[in-house]
């Protein structure tokens, strides 16, 4: 694969350099020895859900059509795509599950952590109904969490209780007549997996209902339940300014890198950080450097301050700095790879969750209860590794930008309220009217090494500022986005087409930024596109119109995670179209093709999937979705 | 000249060669665009198994070869500058005299044309699509004498062990 083609971050493109040198084999070395990949496979008509299989259809028609139990495309592709979702729907619920169980604890003193955010513990437990008079924040976070917990344990015929509580109205009732809502996220996994084992349904149709109903468990027992639960512990995000890239790696500090997805035990190593600097200045060092990969990167990065090393696919990079002294990892999107790389260094991979172990990592098991004795053990082994640093293999590039990040939905609504206070979201409606902003869109998701790392997502973003769209993002997305200077007041003046630049400065002004708000607004990690979901659906509210009807969309121009197909599956079940810059492995079925991406579904529930790769097409696409919406509003 | 040849012990039956085959055939050489193509594309080598062995068959481009001798309409023959056997399309009456006389199966039917179809060994690539998309490198294209040293050398490789070469 020639360079140019596996990124186009000039930190990465040095380290790649490096890693040729140090004979490092990078995801991308991996990916080229894979090619060809199995048609069979990016078409998904095999089948190995029994063992009389495994089966594949011909999907030229001449060999088989048929599996041997009589499974056709149609069923298969149905089938992978509900088991995907699956994988996906569980990651979050069993996140969002670990931060529930963290809250819990903590309400009864048996975790160390301290509720920071009254107010938003507050706001969620007036929305599920849970009456808050005269309750210390104790007794009320308990009750928040027992209410979680007993979605979780619900085997009534009710809707789950975070969904009803947080989605928009006119959705649930969506939801109700196609028969989709979630009733407790365990279960509607269990009875997926149910339903796609060998000899249950074999309507490819019903399936695909399954997916939404799957998504929908996704979108409120995983994504919303995590940030409400995260945001009650650690704070609800208000912007802050950090750096971006690799160039954040410091040669004279001890480097800890913060990676995967779940921020229980990340928040306590930072704190333990910056409490044992001295005993890294005792070392040698001249402090303790942070910072993060993927969405624990995002977690602490808007909570924080702490800086993003890079994402996805550069996390073997990071490692081939030769400035890595530990990296410690929880769970989703830690490549199995890091261990044989960290063995060409000094630096210390540290496991933490039961469920994510890696031969050749040090494993350093979280405990709830003895969380701060845990992550200062973490700290201190980043610290005996850093004295056995080879200065000779060091190579920190350069290349960092300035990011702005922290826009939770209640930051948002705080920087609006300085143009109007007793109606905040008037002046974005009222700019989106005029014109002045054509409409918004999400941009989220993974790397993928399909995808020269990060050009989608920039090509993209570049594209629709142009036109006045403005973009919100998470996830890798935001990291890449970052890494490019879009995060900052600069890239307003630089990339924000004429109306959406007057408008940033408005807004940036009365917030008392004296410049510029960023055109791309970092709203968070990859559960945080709960945020965007309350976004929009508190500017459905305003409006008084369903989410379907916005000029909005969202894109996940790289994805590359099961976790990815489920969001994208509640985006489009709420109502919004969902741009897809990598074809999912459906295309083996013309029917479930077409369910997913033209009528049937969009008449059904709002939204729809669009696939297009080229990123400057695309972007063509989402703007032309924008105008169509605009039309229809008469605006 | 390099002949497709095929390492008995590696295929796999994963039938990727088909794919590749069919999509090299079809008329925007993409899997994606293939399979959203109207009139499907049809591959020319066939993954069959039997005797305990999956194998991956296609034309062999015969010295001396069946096809041609039987073709009454001298629609099939030997390109004198590949060396490769191929059929002419305007010539081909569809008597299927070719299929009955081939030994390995090789040529099938173009259902639309109602003529015979088969290998053309992707004379437009550097190497065939078979070739290319076999993750086992089980189908090679290769001298016959490189084939053969190669297979003598893993013959020899555990001699003293009198096993055969792995
Ligand atoms: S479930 Fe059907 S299609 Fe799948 S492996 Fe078994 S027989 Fe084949």
């Amino acid at each position: 694969m020639k360079w140019e083609n596996k990124s186009i971050d000039p930190a990465v493109r040095t380290m790649l350099g490096k890693a040729d040198k140090d004979g490092i084999d990078t995801v991308w070395d991996r990916y080229e020895a894979q090619q060809p990949q199995c048609g069979f496979g990016l078409l998904g008509i095999c089948c190995r859900n029994c063992i009389q299989g495994p089966c594949r259809i011909d999907p030229f028609g001449s060999g088989p059509q048929k599996g041997v139990c009589g499974a056709g495309a149609d069923l298969i592709v149905a089938r992978n795509l509900l088991r995907s979702l699956m994988g996906g729907t569980a990651a979050h619920a069993d996140h969002a599950y670990e931060a529930v169980e963290a809250l819990y604890m903590a309400a009864d003193g048996l975790a160390p952590y301290e509720i920071k955010d009254e107010n938003k513990l507050k706001s969620v437990a007036s929305k599920l109904g849970i009456d808050t008079e005269g309750k210390d924040k104790n007794r009320l976070a308990k009750e928040v969490a027992e209410t979680a917990f007993a979605d979780f344990a619900n085997h009534g015929s009710s809707p789950m209780k975070w969904l009803t509580a947080t989605a928009p109205q006119e959705r649930v009732e969506t939801w109700g007549k196609l028969g989709v809502l979630p009733k407790n996220p365990d279960r509607e996994i269990r009875t997926a997996m149910h339903q796609t084992s060998m000899g249950v349904d074999s309507d490819p149709v019903n399936l695909i209902l399954s997916a939404v109903k799957l998504s929908l468990a996704d979108g409120y027992g995983g994504l919303h339940l995590a940030t409400d639960i995260q945001d009650i512990l650690f704070g609800t995000p208000t912007p802050v300014v950090s750096e971006a890239n690799l160039g954040v790696l410091k040669a004279d500090h001890v480097n800890i890198i913060i990676h995967g997805h779940v921020p229980l035990l990340s928040e306590k190593v930072v704190e333990w950080a910056r409490k044992l600097e001295d005993e890294a200045k005792s070392a040698g060092a001249s402090g303790i450097q942070l910072s993060g990969l993927c969405c624990t990167g995002n977690e602490i990065l808007m909570r924080q301050g702490v800086p993003l090393a890079n994402n996805f696919l550069a996390q073997e990079l990071a490692i081939t700095t030769g400035a890595v002294d530990a990296m410690v990892v929880d769970v989703q999107c830690i490549m199995p790879s890091l261990a044989d790389t960290a063995a060409c260094y000094h630096t210390k991979i540290i496991t933490t969750m039961p469920i994510a172990k890696m031969p050749g990592a040090e494993h350093v098991p979280f405990e709830i209860e003895k969380v701060d004795e845990t992550a200062q053990q973490i700290v201190r082994m980043a610290i005996e590794a850093y004295k056995k640093r080879d200065p000779g293999k060091v190579n920190i590039p350069d290349e960092k930008s300035s990011v702005m990040a922290g826009f939770s939905v209640e930051a948002i609504v705080g920087a609006l309220s300085k143009l109007d206070a007793s109606n905040p979201l008037k002046p974005l409606v009222d700019n989106i009217a005029n014109g002045n902003v054509l409409g918004a869109c999400a941009v989220v998701g993974c790397n993928n090494a399909k995808v020269t790392q990060d050009a989608s997502h920039i090509g993209l973003v570049r594209e629709l500022l142009k036109n006045n769209v403005l973009v919100v993002a998470t996830g890798c997305a935001a990291h890449a986005l970052g890494k490019a200077g879009f995060l900052t007041s600069e890239a307003a003046e630089k990339y924000a087409g004429e109306t959406l630049k007057a408008v940033l400065t408005a807004v940036g002004n009365a917030a008392g930024l004296n410049a510029p708000l960023p055109p791309v607004l970092h709203m968070g990690s990859c559960v945080d596109n709960s945020r965007i979901g309350d976004l929009v659906a508190a500017l459905a509210g305003y409006l008084k119109v369903a989410v379907k009807d916005l000029p909005i969309a969202a894109s996940a121009p790289e994805y590359q995670h099961e976790k990815a197909i489920a969001i994208g599956t509640w985006a489009v079940s709420l109502g919004v179209f969902t741009h897809l810059g990598v074809v999912p492995p459906v295309l083996g079925s013309q029917q479930v093709t077409t369910l997913l991406t033209s009528d049937p579904v969009e008449s059904l529930l709002g939204g729809k999937f669009y696939v297009e790769t080229d990123p400057i097409k695309a972007a063509a696409g989402i703007i032309a979705h924008i105008k169509s919406k605009r039309a229809k509003l008469g605006i | 000249m390099k002949q497709i040849l095929v390492d008995i012990k590696k295929c796999l039956a994963c039938k990727s060669c088909e794919i590749a085959c069919a999509v090299t055939h079809s008329e925007s050489k993409s899997l994606i665009g293939a399979v959203l193509q109207d009139k499907k594309p049809r591959q020319r080598v066939y993954v069959e198994a039997g005797d305990g062995i999956s194998f991956p068959l296609q034309c062999r481009h015969c010295e001396d070869p069946r096809c041609v001798s039987a073709c009454m309409s001298g629609a099939m023959y030997t390109d004198d500058q590949t060396g490769l056997v191929a059929n002419n399309p305007d010539k081909c009456v569809g008597c299927w005299m070719c299929v009955m006389v081939c030994p390995f199966g090789a040529i099938t039917q173009d259902t639309e044309q109602k003529i015979a179809q088969k290998c053309e060994r992707c004379v437009d690539l550097e190497e065939p699509a078979c070739v290319m998309a076999c993750p086992t490198k089980a189908i090679k294209f290769l001298d016959i004498d490189v084939f053969s040293k190669d297979a003598r050398l893993q013959y020899l490789t555990n001699f003293h062990l009198k096993e055969e070469g792995k």
